[in-house]
């Protein structure tokens, strides 16, 4: 998921870069193996660069930057150090890496660079190594986002692995007075034919006063022992045992808890309010307002201001919110719905054209001259995250230092944010980042973060834990926009497709429009069509909108895969031989989509074991630089509910570090997908969010889960991302499958058959 | 004052008796491995064992857990405990992890009851959980595989 804010101002900051100096600008980016300070080391470890520490008991401590929220990103990270440092995989053990530009996430900024696929011009490419270089200056860009954490640190980490490797090898052939080309290394162990070995935990002392190899050779792909491999994830034991720690367990001594009520009115604040009842209940210390806040980057709009209550326990603290008697200031959204947001978003695609992002040849020209013209709109509706663990923060303030405990995917922009609230240096800010309940794309955003270090200037110096209650965790988000994509196609005399255009319209996330962030998706579409114009046009409302699971991907995919399926009944073309057409350029889209075919038996009779209709349907999409296809068999019960009984799924992700941790991302992207294509959806009505826990807003049932069979693609040198691929494509593979099986085109999410 | 059984030791609260088992549990007696999810018994985040059944200790007073058998995802250690932690490793079925002592907790419920549950057995026995990683399938697979390594 992309920072577009961030972004924003490092693009920005490439003109002014300039006054660095020509010099640094012409330099290579720098090596991101060694951090601005040392790391710091406990007794008997030792610091081989600026990620990795090995401790004379053997351990090898990998230092990591990126938050773990399910998408397994802590085990893949560490097996790339571990498999080029030839490290035992037992001794691996993993550090919250400080803030520090070498951590900085390059990937997830240059990927979203608005350069058109396939362009590799001076252009990008300059941009790319200013951006890269700028990167190394401006600590505290270390996202997780944008499925990017193993693409942005394959490299660093193996040359991280294969430098402390070099450093520990020269400390023992010192020791032994041998040559480094006659030593070996396997699972944490130096050995030299002569039968001397030592361990990784002896040599660490010395390794660390050898000269550091700045560029060392990596192992060729047949040489990893590690990477390619299902290991078992790292925070199994922690995650079975209950003794997994995520923000809400944080439990500094004297901590007190705090509950907020926020103006259901999205957007809206506190115009008074009456505390007497609450203050004298058991266990109160403070009842106090909270301004509305923004959520830092990546989103647009505020978070309501609310009134929140301290006491001794998280119950004591709800119950007596309860007591608290509010008025409302409910702001500029008190007339906002969900018709008005579609209505506001229809009539601008009416009378406006957008930004342009993609432009081949003349579509206008090319639509009027056409034999045959197709055209769709489609609709998709806001949306929560709904993470399990609800937001909440826990944060210390006294003696004009923080510390933070939160849950989040953006920690140095966080600290920025905490920083900024209790008007202290963020330098001054000590954050720490447990496991995260999902993220999903909403903890990119520092607002309850900042709720809690407002609320920390109020306890004389006591921790305090913000719990949001499920209720205004659902109520108060930062949603996935509501948006509507209209397409149109010309088909030549012939039949062939000769013009295509796709116009999204909805919030472009608060990014500025030259970056297209609601055309990813779209915009780097591989489909060639001679005459082709995507474009976006930003229609903003008060409600606060952010990036979701895929983020543009999400919507993007199901208006393009949905009317590519219409163009090929249209055409009178099997859906997936119409896709292999457009895609003829592209081997790997080719691949993926034959091996999908293949697995799904594609084309064969589908007979349910109960005699009941079922049909297939297709999507295919490339996103966070990995290609996906899915095939999703459904069928339709007496009630016209849809049922989705089997989905095939198959990816090219160039490199698999982990195959099983690979498909279980696939599986799970997949059924968030699907949680949101058949039901998912937030309403609004007088500004305010319709639903509230889980019995209106409810994910699928395990229950409910279709069968899942997944294929990884894996013969590239460049790991592609995983983390969000599997969302984007669910939603139109079903909706293809259920016009295959009812002749109902449905154009709208969630899907419901009239 | 409350008398509690909790995973075998005893415990005295002074926590009003409508105060939900699971605020309890996380803020006094220090067990956070039992998750709040949702406060209303729509996820399952926080089920616990009272006398060996699954409950949501987030809507169960803790005055209607005095005298009574508890056990959390940290006092949960038999022999089906240990199969289906295996199973769970096994398979790799967590992602988060948030929903993960519920589910646990709901599944051991399960397999004691019921220890060879069919599909439609496990759908009906976990739908009150609820993941948001879509670790589904793989809970299923590893109940399964539990069930046969027992």
């Amino acid at each position: 998921m992309a920072q577009f804010k961030r972004r924003h101002f490092i693009i920005g900051t490439v003109a002014a870069a300039g006054a660095l100096g020509v010099g640094w600008l012409a330099a290579p980016p720098r090596q991101r193996l060694v951090g601005k300070k040392p790391l710091g080391v406990s007794p008997g470890q030792a610091a081989l660069n600026g990620w990795v520490k090995v401790g004379s008991d053997n351990t090898v401590t990998v230092m990591m930057s990126q938050a773990e929220m399910g998408q397994g990103a802590h085990t893949g990270l560490a097996m790339v150090l571990a498999d080029e440092m030839d490290a035992a995989w037992e001794s691996v053990r993993l550090e919250q890496a400080p803030i520090d530009g070498i951590y900085n996430n390059q990937a997830a900024v240059v990927d979203a660079l608005p350069f058109e696929p396939g362009d590799n011009g001076l252009l990008k490419r300059g941009s790319e190594h200013v951006l890269r270089r700028l990167l190394r200056e401006v600590p505290g860009l270390a996202e997780t986002g944008g499925s990017s954490s193993i693409k942005d640190q394959w490299l660093p980490l193996r040359q991280a692995g294969a430098s402390a490797r070099l450093m520990l090898v020269a400390a023992a052939a010192k020791a032994w007075s041998v040559q480094s080309s006659e030593c070996t290394t396997e699972s944490g162990t130096v050995r030299h034919p002569s039968g001397k070995s030592a361990t990784y935990g002896e040599l660490a002392a010395d390794a660390a006063e050898q000269p550091l190899p700045k560029d060392p050779p990596l192992k060729a792909p047949a040489q990893f022992r590690l990477i390619g491999t299902g290991l078992r994830r790292l925070d199994n034991l922690a995650k079975i045992t209950g003794t997994a720690a995520f923000a809400i367990d944080a439990a500094p001594p004297g901590l007190v808890y705090a509950s907020i009520r926020m103006c259901p009115t999205v957007g809206g604040k506190v115009a008074s309010f009456n505390a007497a009842q609450a203050l004298a209940m058991r266990g109160v210390s403070k009842v106090m307002t909270v301004d509305p806040v923004s959520g830092s980057l990546a989103a647009t709009g505020n978070i309501s201001g609310g009134v929140a209550v301290i006491a001794d326990t998280p119950w004591r603290a709800m119950r007596a919110l309860e007591a608290v008697k509010i008025e409302w200031d409910h702001g500029p959204a008190a007339n906002l719905s969900t018709s008005s947001l579609f209505a506001a978003i229809s009539s601008a695609l009416d009378t406006q054209e957008g930004s342009t992002n993609l432009k081949k040849g003349d579509v206008a020209k090319a639509l009027k001259d056409a034999a045959k013209t197709v055209k769709a709109e489609y609709r998709v509706p806001l949306l929560a995250h709904a993470t399990m663990e609800p937001m909440n923060c826990t944060v210390q303030f006294a003696n004009g230092a923080a510390t933070v405990w939160a849950a989040t995917q953006a920690a140095g922009v966080a600290c920025d944010a905490v920083a900024k609230a209790l008007g202290i240096n963020a330098a001054k800010v000590d954050i720490r980042v447990p496991f995260l309940g999902g993220g999903f794309g909403r903890r990119y955003l520092s607002d309850c973060i900042v709720q809690a270090a407002h609320l920390a200037k109020a306890t004389g110096g006591a921790p305090v834990q913000l719990i949001w209650s499920r209720e205004e965790d659902m109520t108060h988000d930062f949603y996935r926009p509501a948006y509507i994509g209209r397409s149109e196609a010309g088909f030549d005399s012939a039949g062939k497709l000769i013009a295509w255009q796709l116009t999204s319209a909805g919030s472009n996330m608060g990014a500025p429009g030259f970056l297209g962030a609601s055309s990813e998706g779209a915009s780097n579409t591989p489909y060639r069509v001679p005459n082709i114009k995507i474009a976006h046009l930003a229609v903003e409302s008060p409600l606060a909108v952010g990036i979701w699971r895929s983020v543009a991907n999400s919507e993007n995919a199901f208006f393009i895969e949905s009317f590519m399926d219409e163009l090929a009944v249209s055409a009178g073309v099997d859906p997936i031989a119409w896709r292999a057409d457009l895609l003829a350029h592209d081997p790997r889209a080719l691949r993926v989509l034959s091996r999908v075919a293949a697995l799904s038996g594609w084309g064969t009779p589908l007979a349910a074991p109960d005699g009941t209709r079922r049909a297939r349907g297709v999507a295919f999409h490339r996103c966070f630089g990995s290609t996906v296809a899915q095939v999703a068999e459904v069928s339709v019960n007496a009630a016209q509910e849809i049922r989705v009984h089997r989905v095939t799924c198959v990816i090219d992700c160039g490199v698999a570090v982990n195959p099983n941790l690979i498909r279980q991302q696939l599986e799970g992207g997949m059924i968030f997908g699907l949680s949101a294509a058949l039901r998912g959806r937030i309403t609004i009505e007088k500004g305010q969010v319709q639903q509230s826990n889980f019995h209106d807003y409810t994910p699928l049932r395990m229950s409910e889960c279709p069968e899942i069979h997944t294929e990884i693609i894996a013969d590239g040198t460049t790991p592609g991302g995983v983390g969000e691929t599997g969302t984007p494509p669910i939603a139109p593979a079903v909706a293809n499958a259920v016009f295959a099986l009812t002749g109902q085109r449905l154009r709208e999410l969630p899907l419901k058959l009239a | 004052m409350l008398t509690l059984n909790i995973n075998g030791k005893t415990f005295i609260t002074d926590a009003e008796a409508d105060t939900p088992l699971l605020w309890v549990l996380r803020g006094e007696l220090h067990l956070p491995g039992t998750k709040f999810g949702c406060g209303k018994a729509l996820c399952g985040a926080c089920t616990v064992h009272l006398n060996g059944v699954a409950v949501r200790s987030c809507v169960t007073p803790v005055a209607a857990a005095a005298g009574h058998e508890v056990t959390t995802i940290e006092g949960l250690d038999d022999a089906v405990a240990q199969a289906l932690r295996r199973a769970w490793t096994e398979i790799d079925v967590v992602q988060c992890g948030y929903c993960q002592s519920g589910q646990l907790m709901s599944a051991s419920a399960l397999l004691k009851a019921n220890p060879q549950p069919s599909d439609a057995d496990i759908d009906a026995a976990m739908s009150g959980n609820l993941c948001r990683c879509g670790t589904y399938p793989r809970i299923r697979a590893a109940i399964h595989l539990a069930a046969k390594g027992r």
